[in-house]
């Protein structure tokens, strides 16, 4: 099991890891700007010559560039707002297992309340009413994310809490916030690290959603939802368009998930053992 | 059991108060008004208007007559639709949306408990191995990758069903957008069913009953199956939450005139009172549907104690 793990994790980040570099080696190398428009050159096919790779889009811009800037602004939206999610999740949870209680208690029914909720349609409604940008993407899966982080983490603080180091910490007179930061946390970082590689995918999903409906990344930027969406309208006579975005994006949701599952044996196995 | 049915329904009651706030405050903090366009118009035009609409009250204001409009079903004009209410666009989308959700689900649960159970007899055989990495592709493939790419292959490059809604009869048109909806569930409660089952199989009493001499079909369907289904079941709120959002995705690139299409063309055209009429209408409805699957998880689940 151990090694059937290793091999996944191996080989799900190794394509991330080509995909990644890829993402930001090939706009230098290529000679075409993401865009510019050339009406001479509308919905060529994908060829290595000119090093038009992915062919180009009904407005003429190259879409091997295009693809490679949509795979920057989906990765670069899902690791940070992962990140968000994380540092929510973390504190929240953190702070919830090591004060117990009442806090506790009304702190995860609050977590609870808000599982009940349908945010995707509030976010949705939130693209609506405001004007999309980066930061309001964000928070908005940010937001979403952080529950089960903070489920995870306070029941890891519930059992760690009670082991012997953390109450030496504490007779020792270590400050609460302290014994969180240096002896709670750093014991989470495994777990943690397993359920950050599968909220990466999870914040993919909705940012594509978004942009897919629209509502997400504006023209003329892009991302893989948003090249996707674009490729839905010109999939009959230029399939292209479509099935190179879809194919990447569906490549990288694959991987992280592989990643995070694949992770979780290791990591369970480490601990069985 | 009827004590915690009530009980229940007066827990949501909060959490659907908190979704209508969150909604309505959301739309209202909207910078500009939904009827800025790039046409000004005079001022005296828009006073007009804002006073039909009732926006120059205060939020609060506005607040309660929306809330009393909601308790009678009232969800108020839609914006953009101009001779249509909310609850008319609802109510003549939502069958369709309805129907479609319907069968994707029942197609998610028999496929995926026979796929989740077939792996699970067969654990770390080859069929296994095959079924699991299916079902971790249709976890990983949103739907509105799958939707499209398979409206290329099947139906745009080879013609065998049908690409659109409209203009196309009989059952071939339900094919593809229902198996679209379906997949990621069937991966879902495949990989569920597997778990639980190599679970339930391991367990003693199953063991007694093979060695009273059951075939391993009868083991399955008269003893495994009940309590194997549990997680699947605490599974089926969130299902319906994804068949809902994925409704929206599969009735805009087929072309259904469902409540999802409604939602998105409502989303692109800024249509305040649509979407958030929609938004309130879909949460209500998951909440309900959470409740209902709580419910019936103790039905099942005898040792479930209410409180």
């Amino acid at each position: 099991m151990n090694l059937a793990g290793n091999r996944t994790v191996a080989v799900s980040s190794s394509i991330l890891l080509f995909v990644t570099m890829l993402a930001v080696v090939g706009p230098w190398i290529s000679p075409h700007e993401y865009l510019t428009t050339d009406f001479s050159r509308i919905l060529l096919a994908p060829a290595a010559t000119n090093m038009q790779f992915f062919g180009t889009d009904d407005l003429g811009r190259d879409l091997f560039v295009r693809t490679m800037l949509g795979i920057r602004v989906t990765l670069l939206i899902a690791v940070v707002a992962s990140m968000v999610s994380l540092v929510i999740g973390v504190a929240y949870g953190a702070i919830a297992g090591y004060v117990g209680g009442r806090v506790d208690a009304v702190m995860m029914r609050f977590v609870d309340t808000l599982y009940a909720l349908p945010f995707i349609f509030l976010v949705i409604l939130l693209m609506v009413a405001f004007e999309s940008n980066f930061f309001l993407i964000f928070v908005a899966i940010g937001a979403i994310n952080w529950l089960d982080m903070a489920r995870i983490v306070r029941g890891q603080t519930l059992s760690l809490r009670e082991r012997e180091f953390v109450e030496a910490a504490r007779l020792i007179g270590v400050s609460t916030p302290r014994i969180i930061l240096r002896h709670i946390a750093p014991n989470m970082l495994g777990i943690v690290v397993v359920y950050l590689t599968l909220t990466i995918p999870q914040a993919i999903l909705v940012e594509s959603f978004l942009s897919f409906l629209g509502l997400g990344i504006q023209e003329p930027q892009t991302s893989l939802g948003a090249l996707v969406d674009a490729g839905v309208n010109q999939m009959e006579g230029a399939s292209w368009m479509l099935l190179i975005p879809a194919t990447l994006l569906a490549l990288i949701l694959m991987c992280f998930n592989f990643l995070g599952d694949g992770l979780r044996d290791v990591f369970d196995a480490r601990r069985k053992s | 059991m009827l004590r915690y049915t009530l009980l229940r329904l007066l827990g949501a009651i909060p959490t659907l108060l908190l979704v209508i706030v969150l909604a309505f405050l959301m739309v209202h903090a909207a910078p500009g008004g939904p009827f800025d366009d790039e046409r000004v118009l005079p001022a005296d035009v828009e006073a007009n208007i804002a006073k039909a609409y009732h926006l120059d009250e205060s939020l609060p204001k506005q607040f309660v007559r929306y809330m009393s409009g909601l308790l009678r079903g009232d969800l108020g004009p839609s914006y953009r639709y101009r001779d249509h209410t909310v609850s008319e666009l609802i109510r003549s989308g939502f069958p369709l949306s309805l129907q479609l959700g319907a069968m994707a689900i029942t197609l998610a649960l028999l496929a995926g408990v026979s796929a989740g159970t077939v792996a699970a007899l067969r654990q770390d055989s080859l069929l296994d191995r095959v079924i699991m990495s299916f079902a971790m592709t249709g976890i990983s493939i949103p739907v509105f990758v799958i939707a499209p790419v398979l409206v290329l292959l099947l139906a745009v490059k080879v013609h065998w069903l049908p690409a659109g809604w409209s203009g196309s009869a009989g059952a071939a048109k339900f094919v593809l957008p229902v198996f679209t909806l379906a997949l990621p569930q069937i991966a879902y409660i495949a990989r569920l069913t597997r778990a639980s089952m190599i679970d339930v199989l391991g367990r003693d009493f199953i063991r007694t009953a093979r060695a009273q001499g059951l075939s391993t079909s009868t083991l399955v369907r008269v003893h495994a199956l009940k309590p194997a289904m549990l997680p699947v079941l605490s599974y089926m709120g969130p299902a319906i939450a994804a068949i809902l959002t994925g409704s929206v995705v599969v009735e805009e690139v087929f072309g259904i005139p469902g409540l999802g299409q409604f939602f998105v063309r409502g989303a692109l055209n800024r249509d305040y009172t649509l979407v958030l009429g929609i938004v309130i209408f879909y949460a209500t409805l998951i909440v309900f549907l959470n409740l209902l699957v709580d419910i019936l998880y103790g039905v099942i689940d005898p040792r479930v104690r209410y409180k």
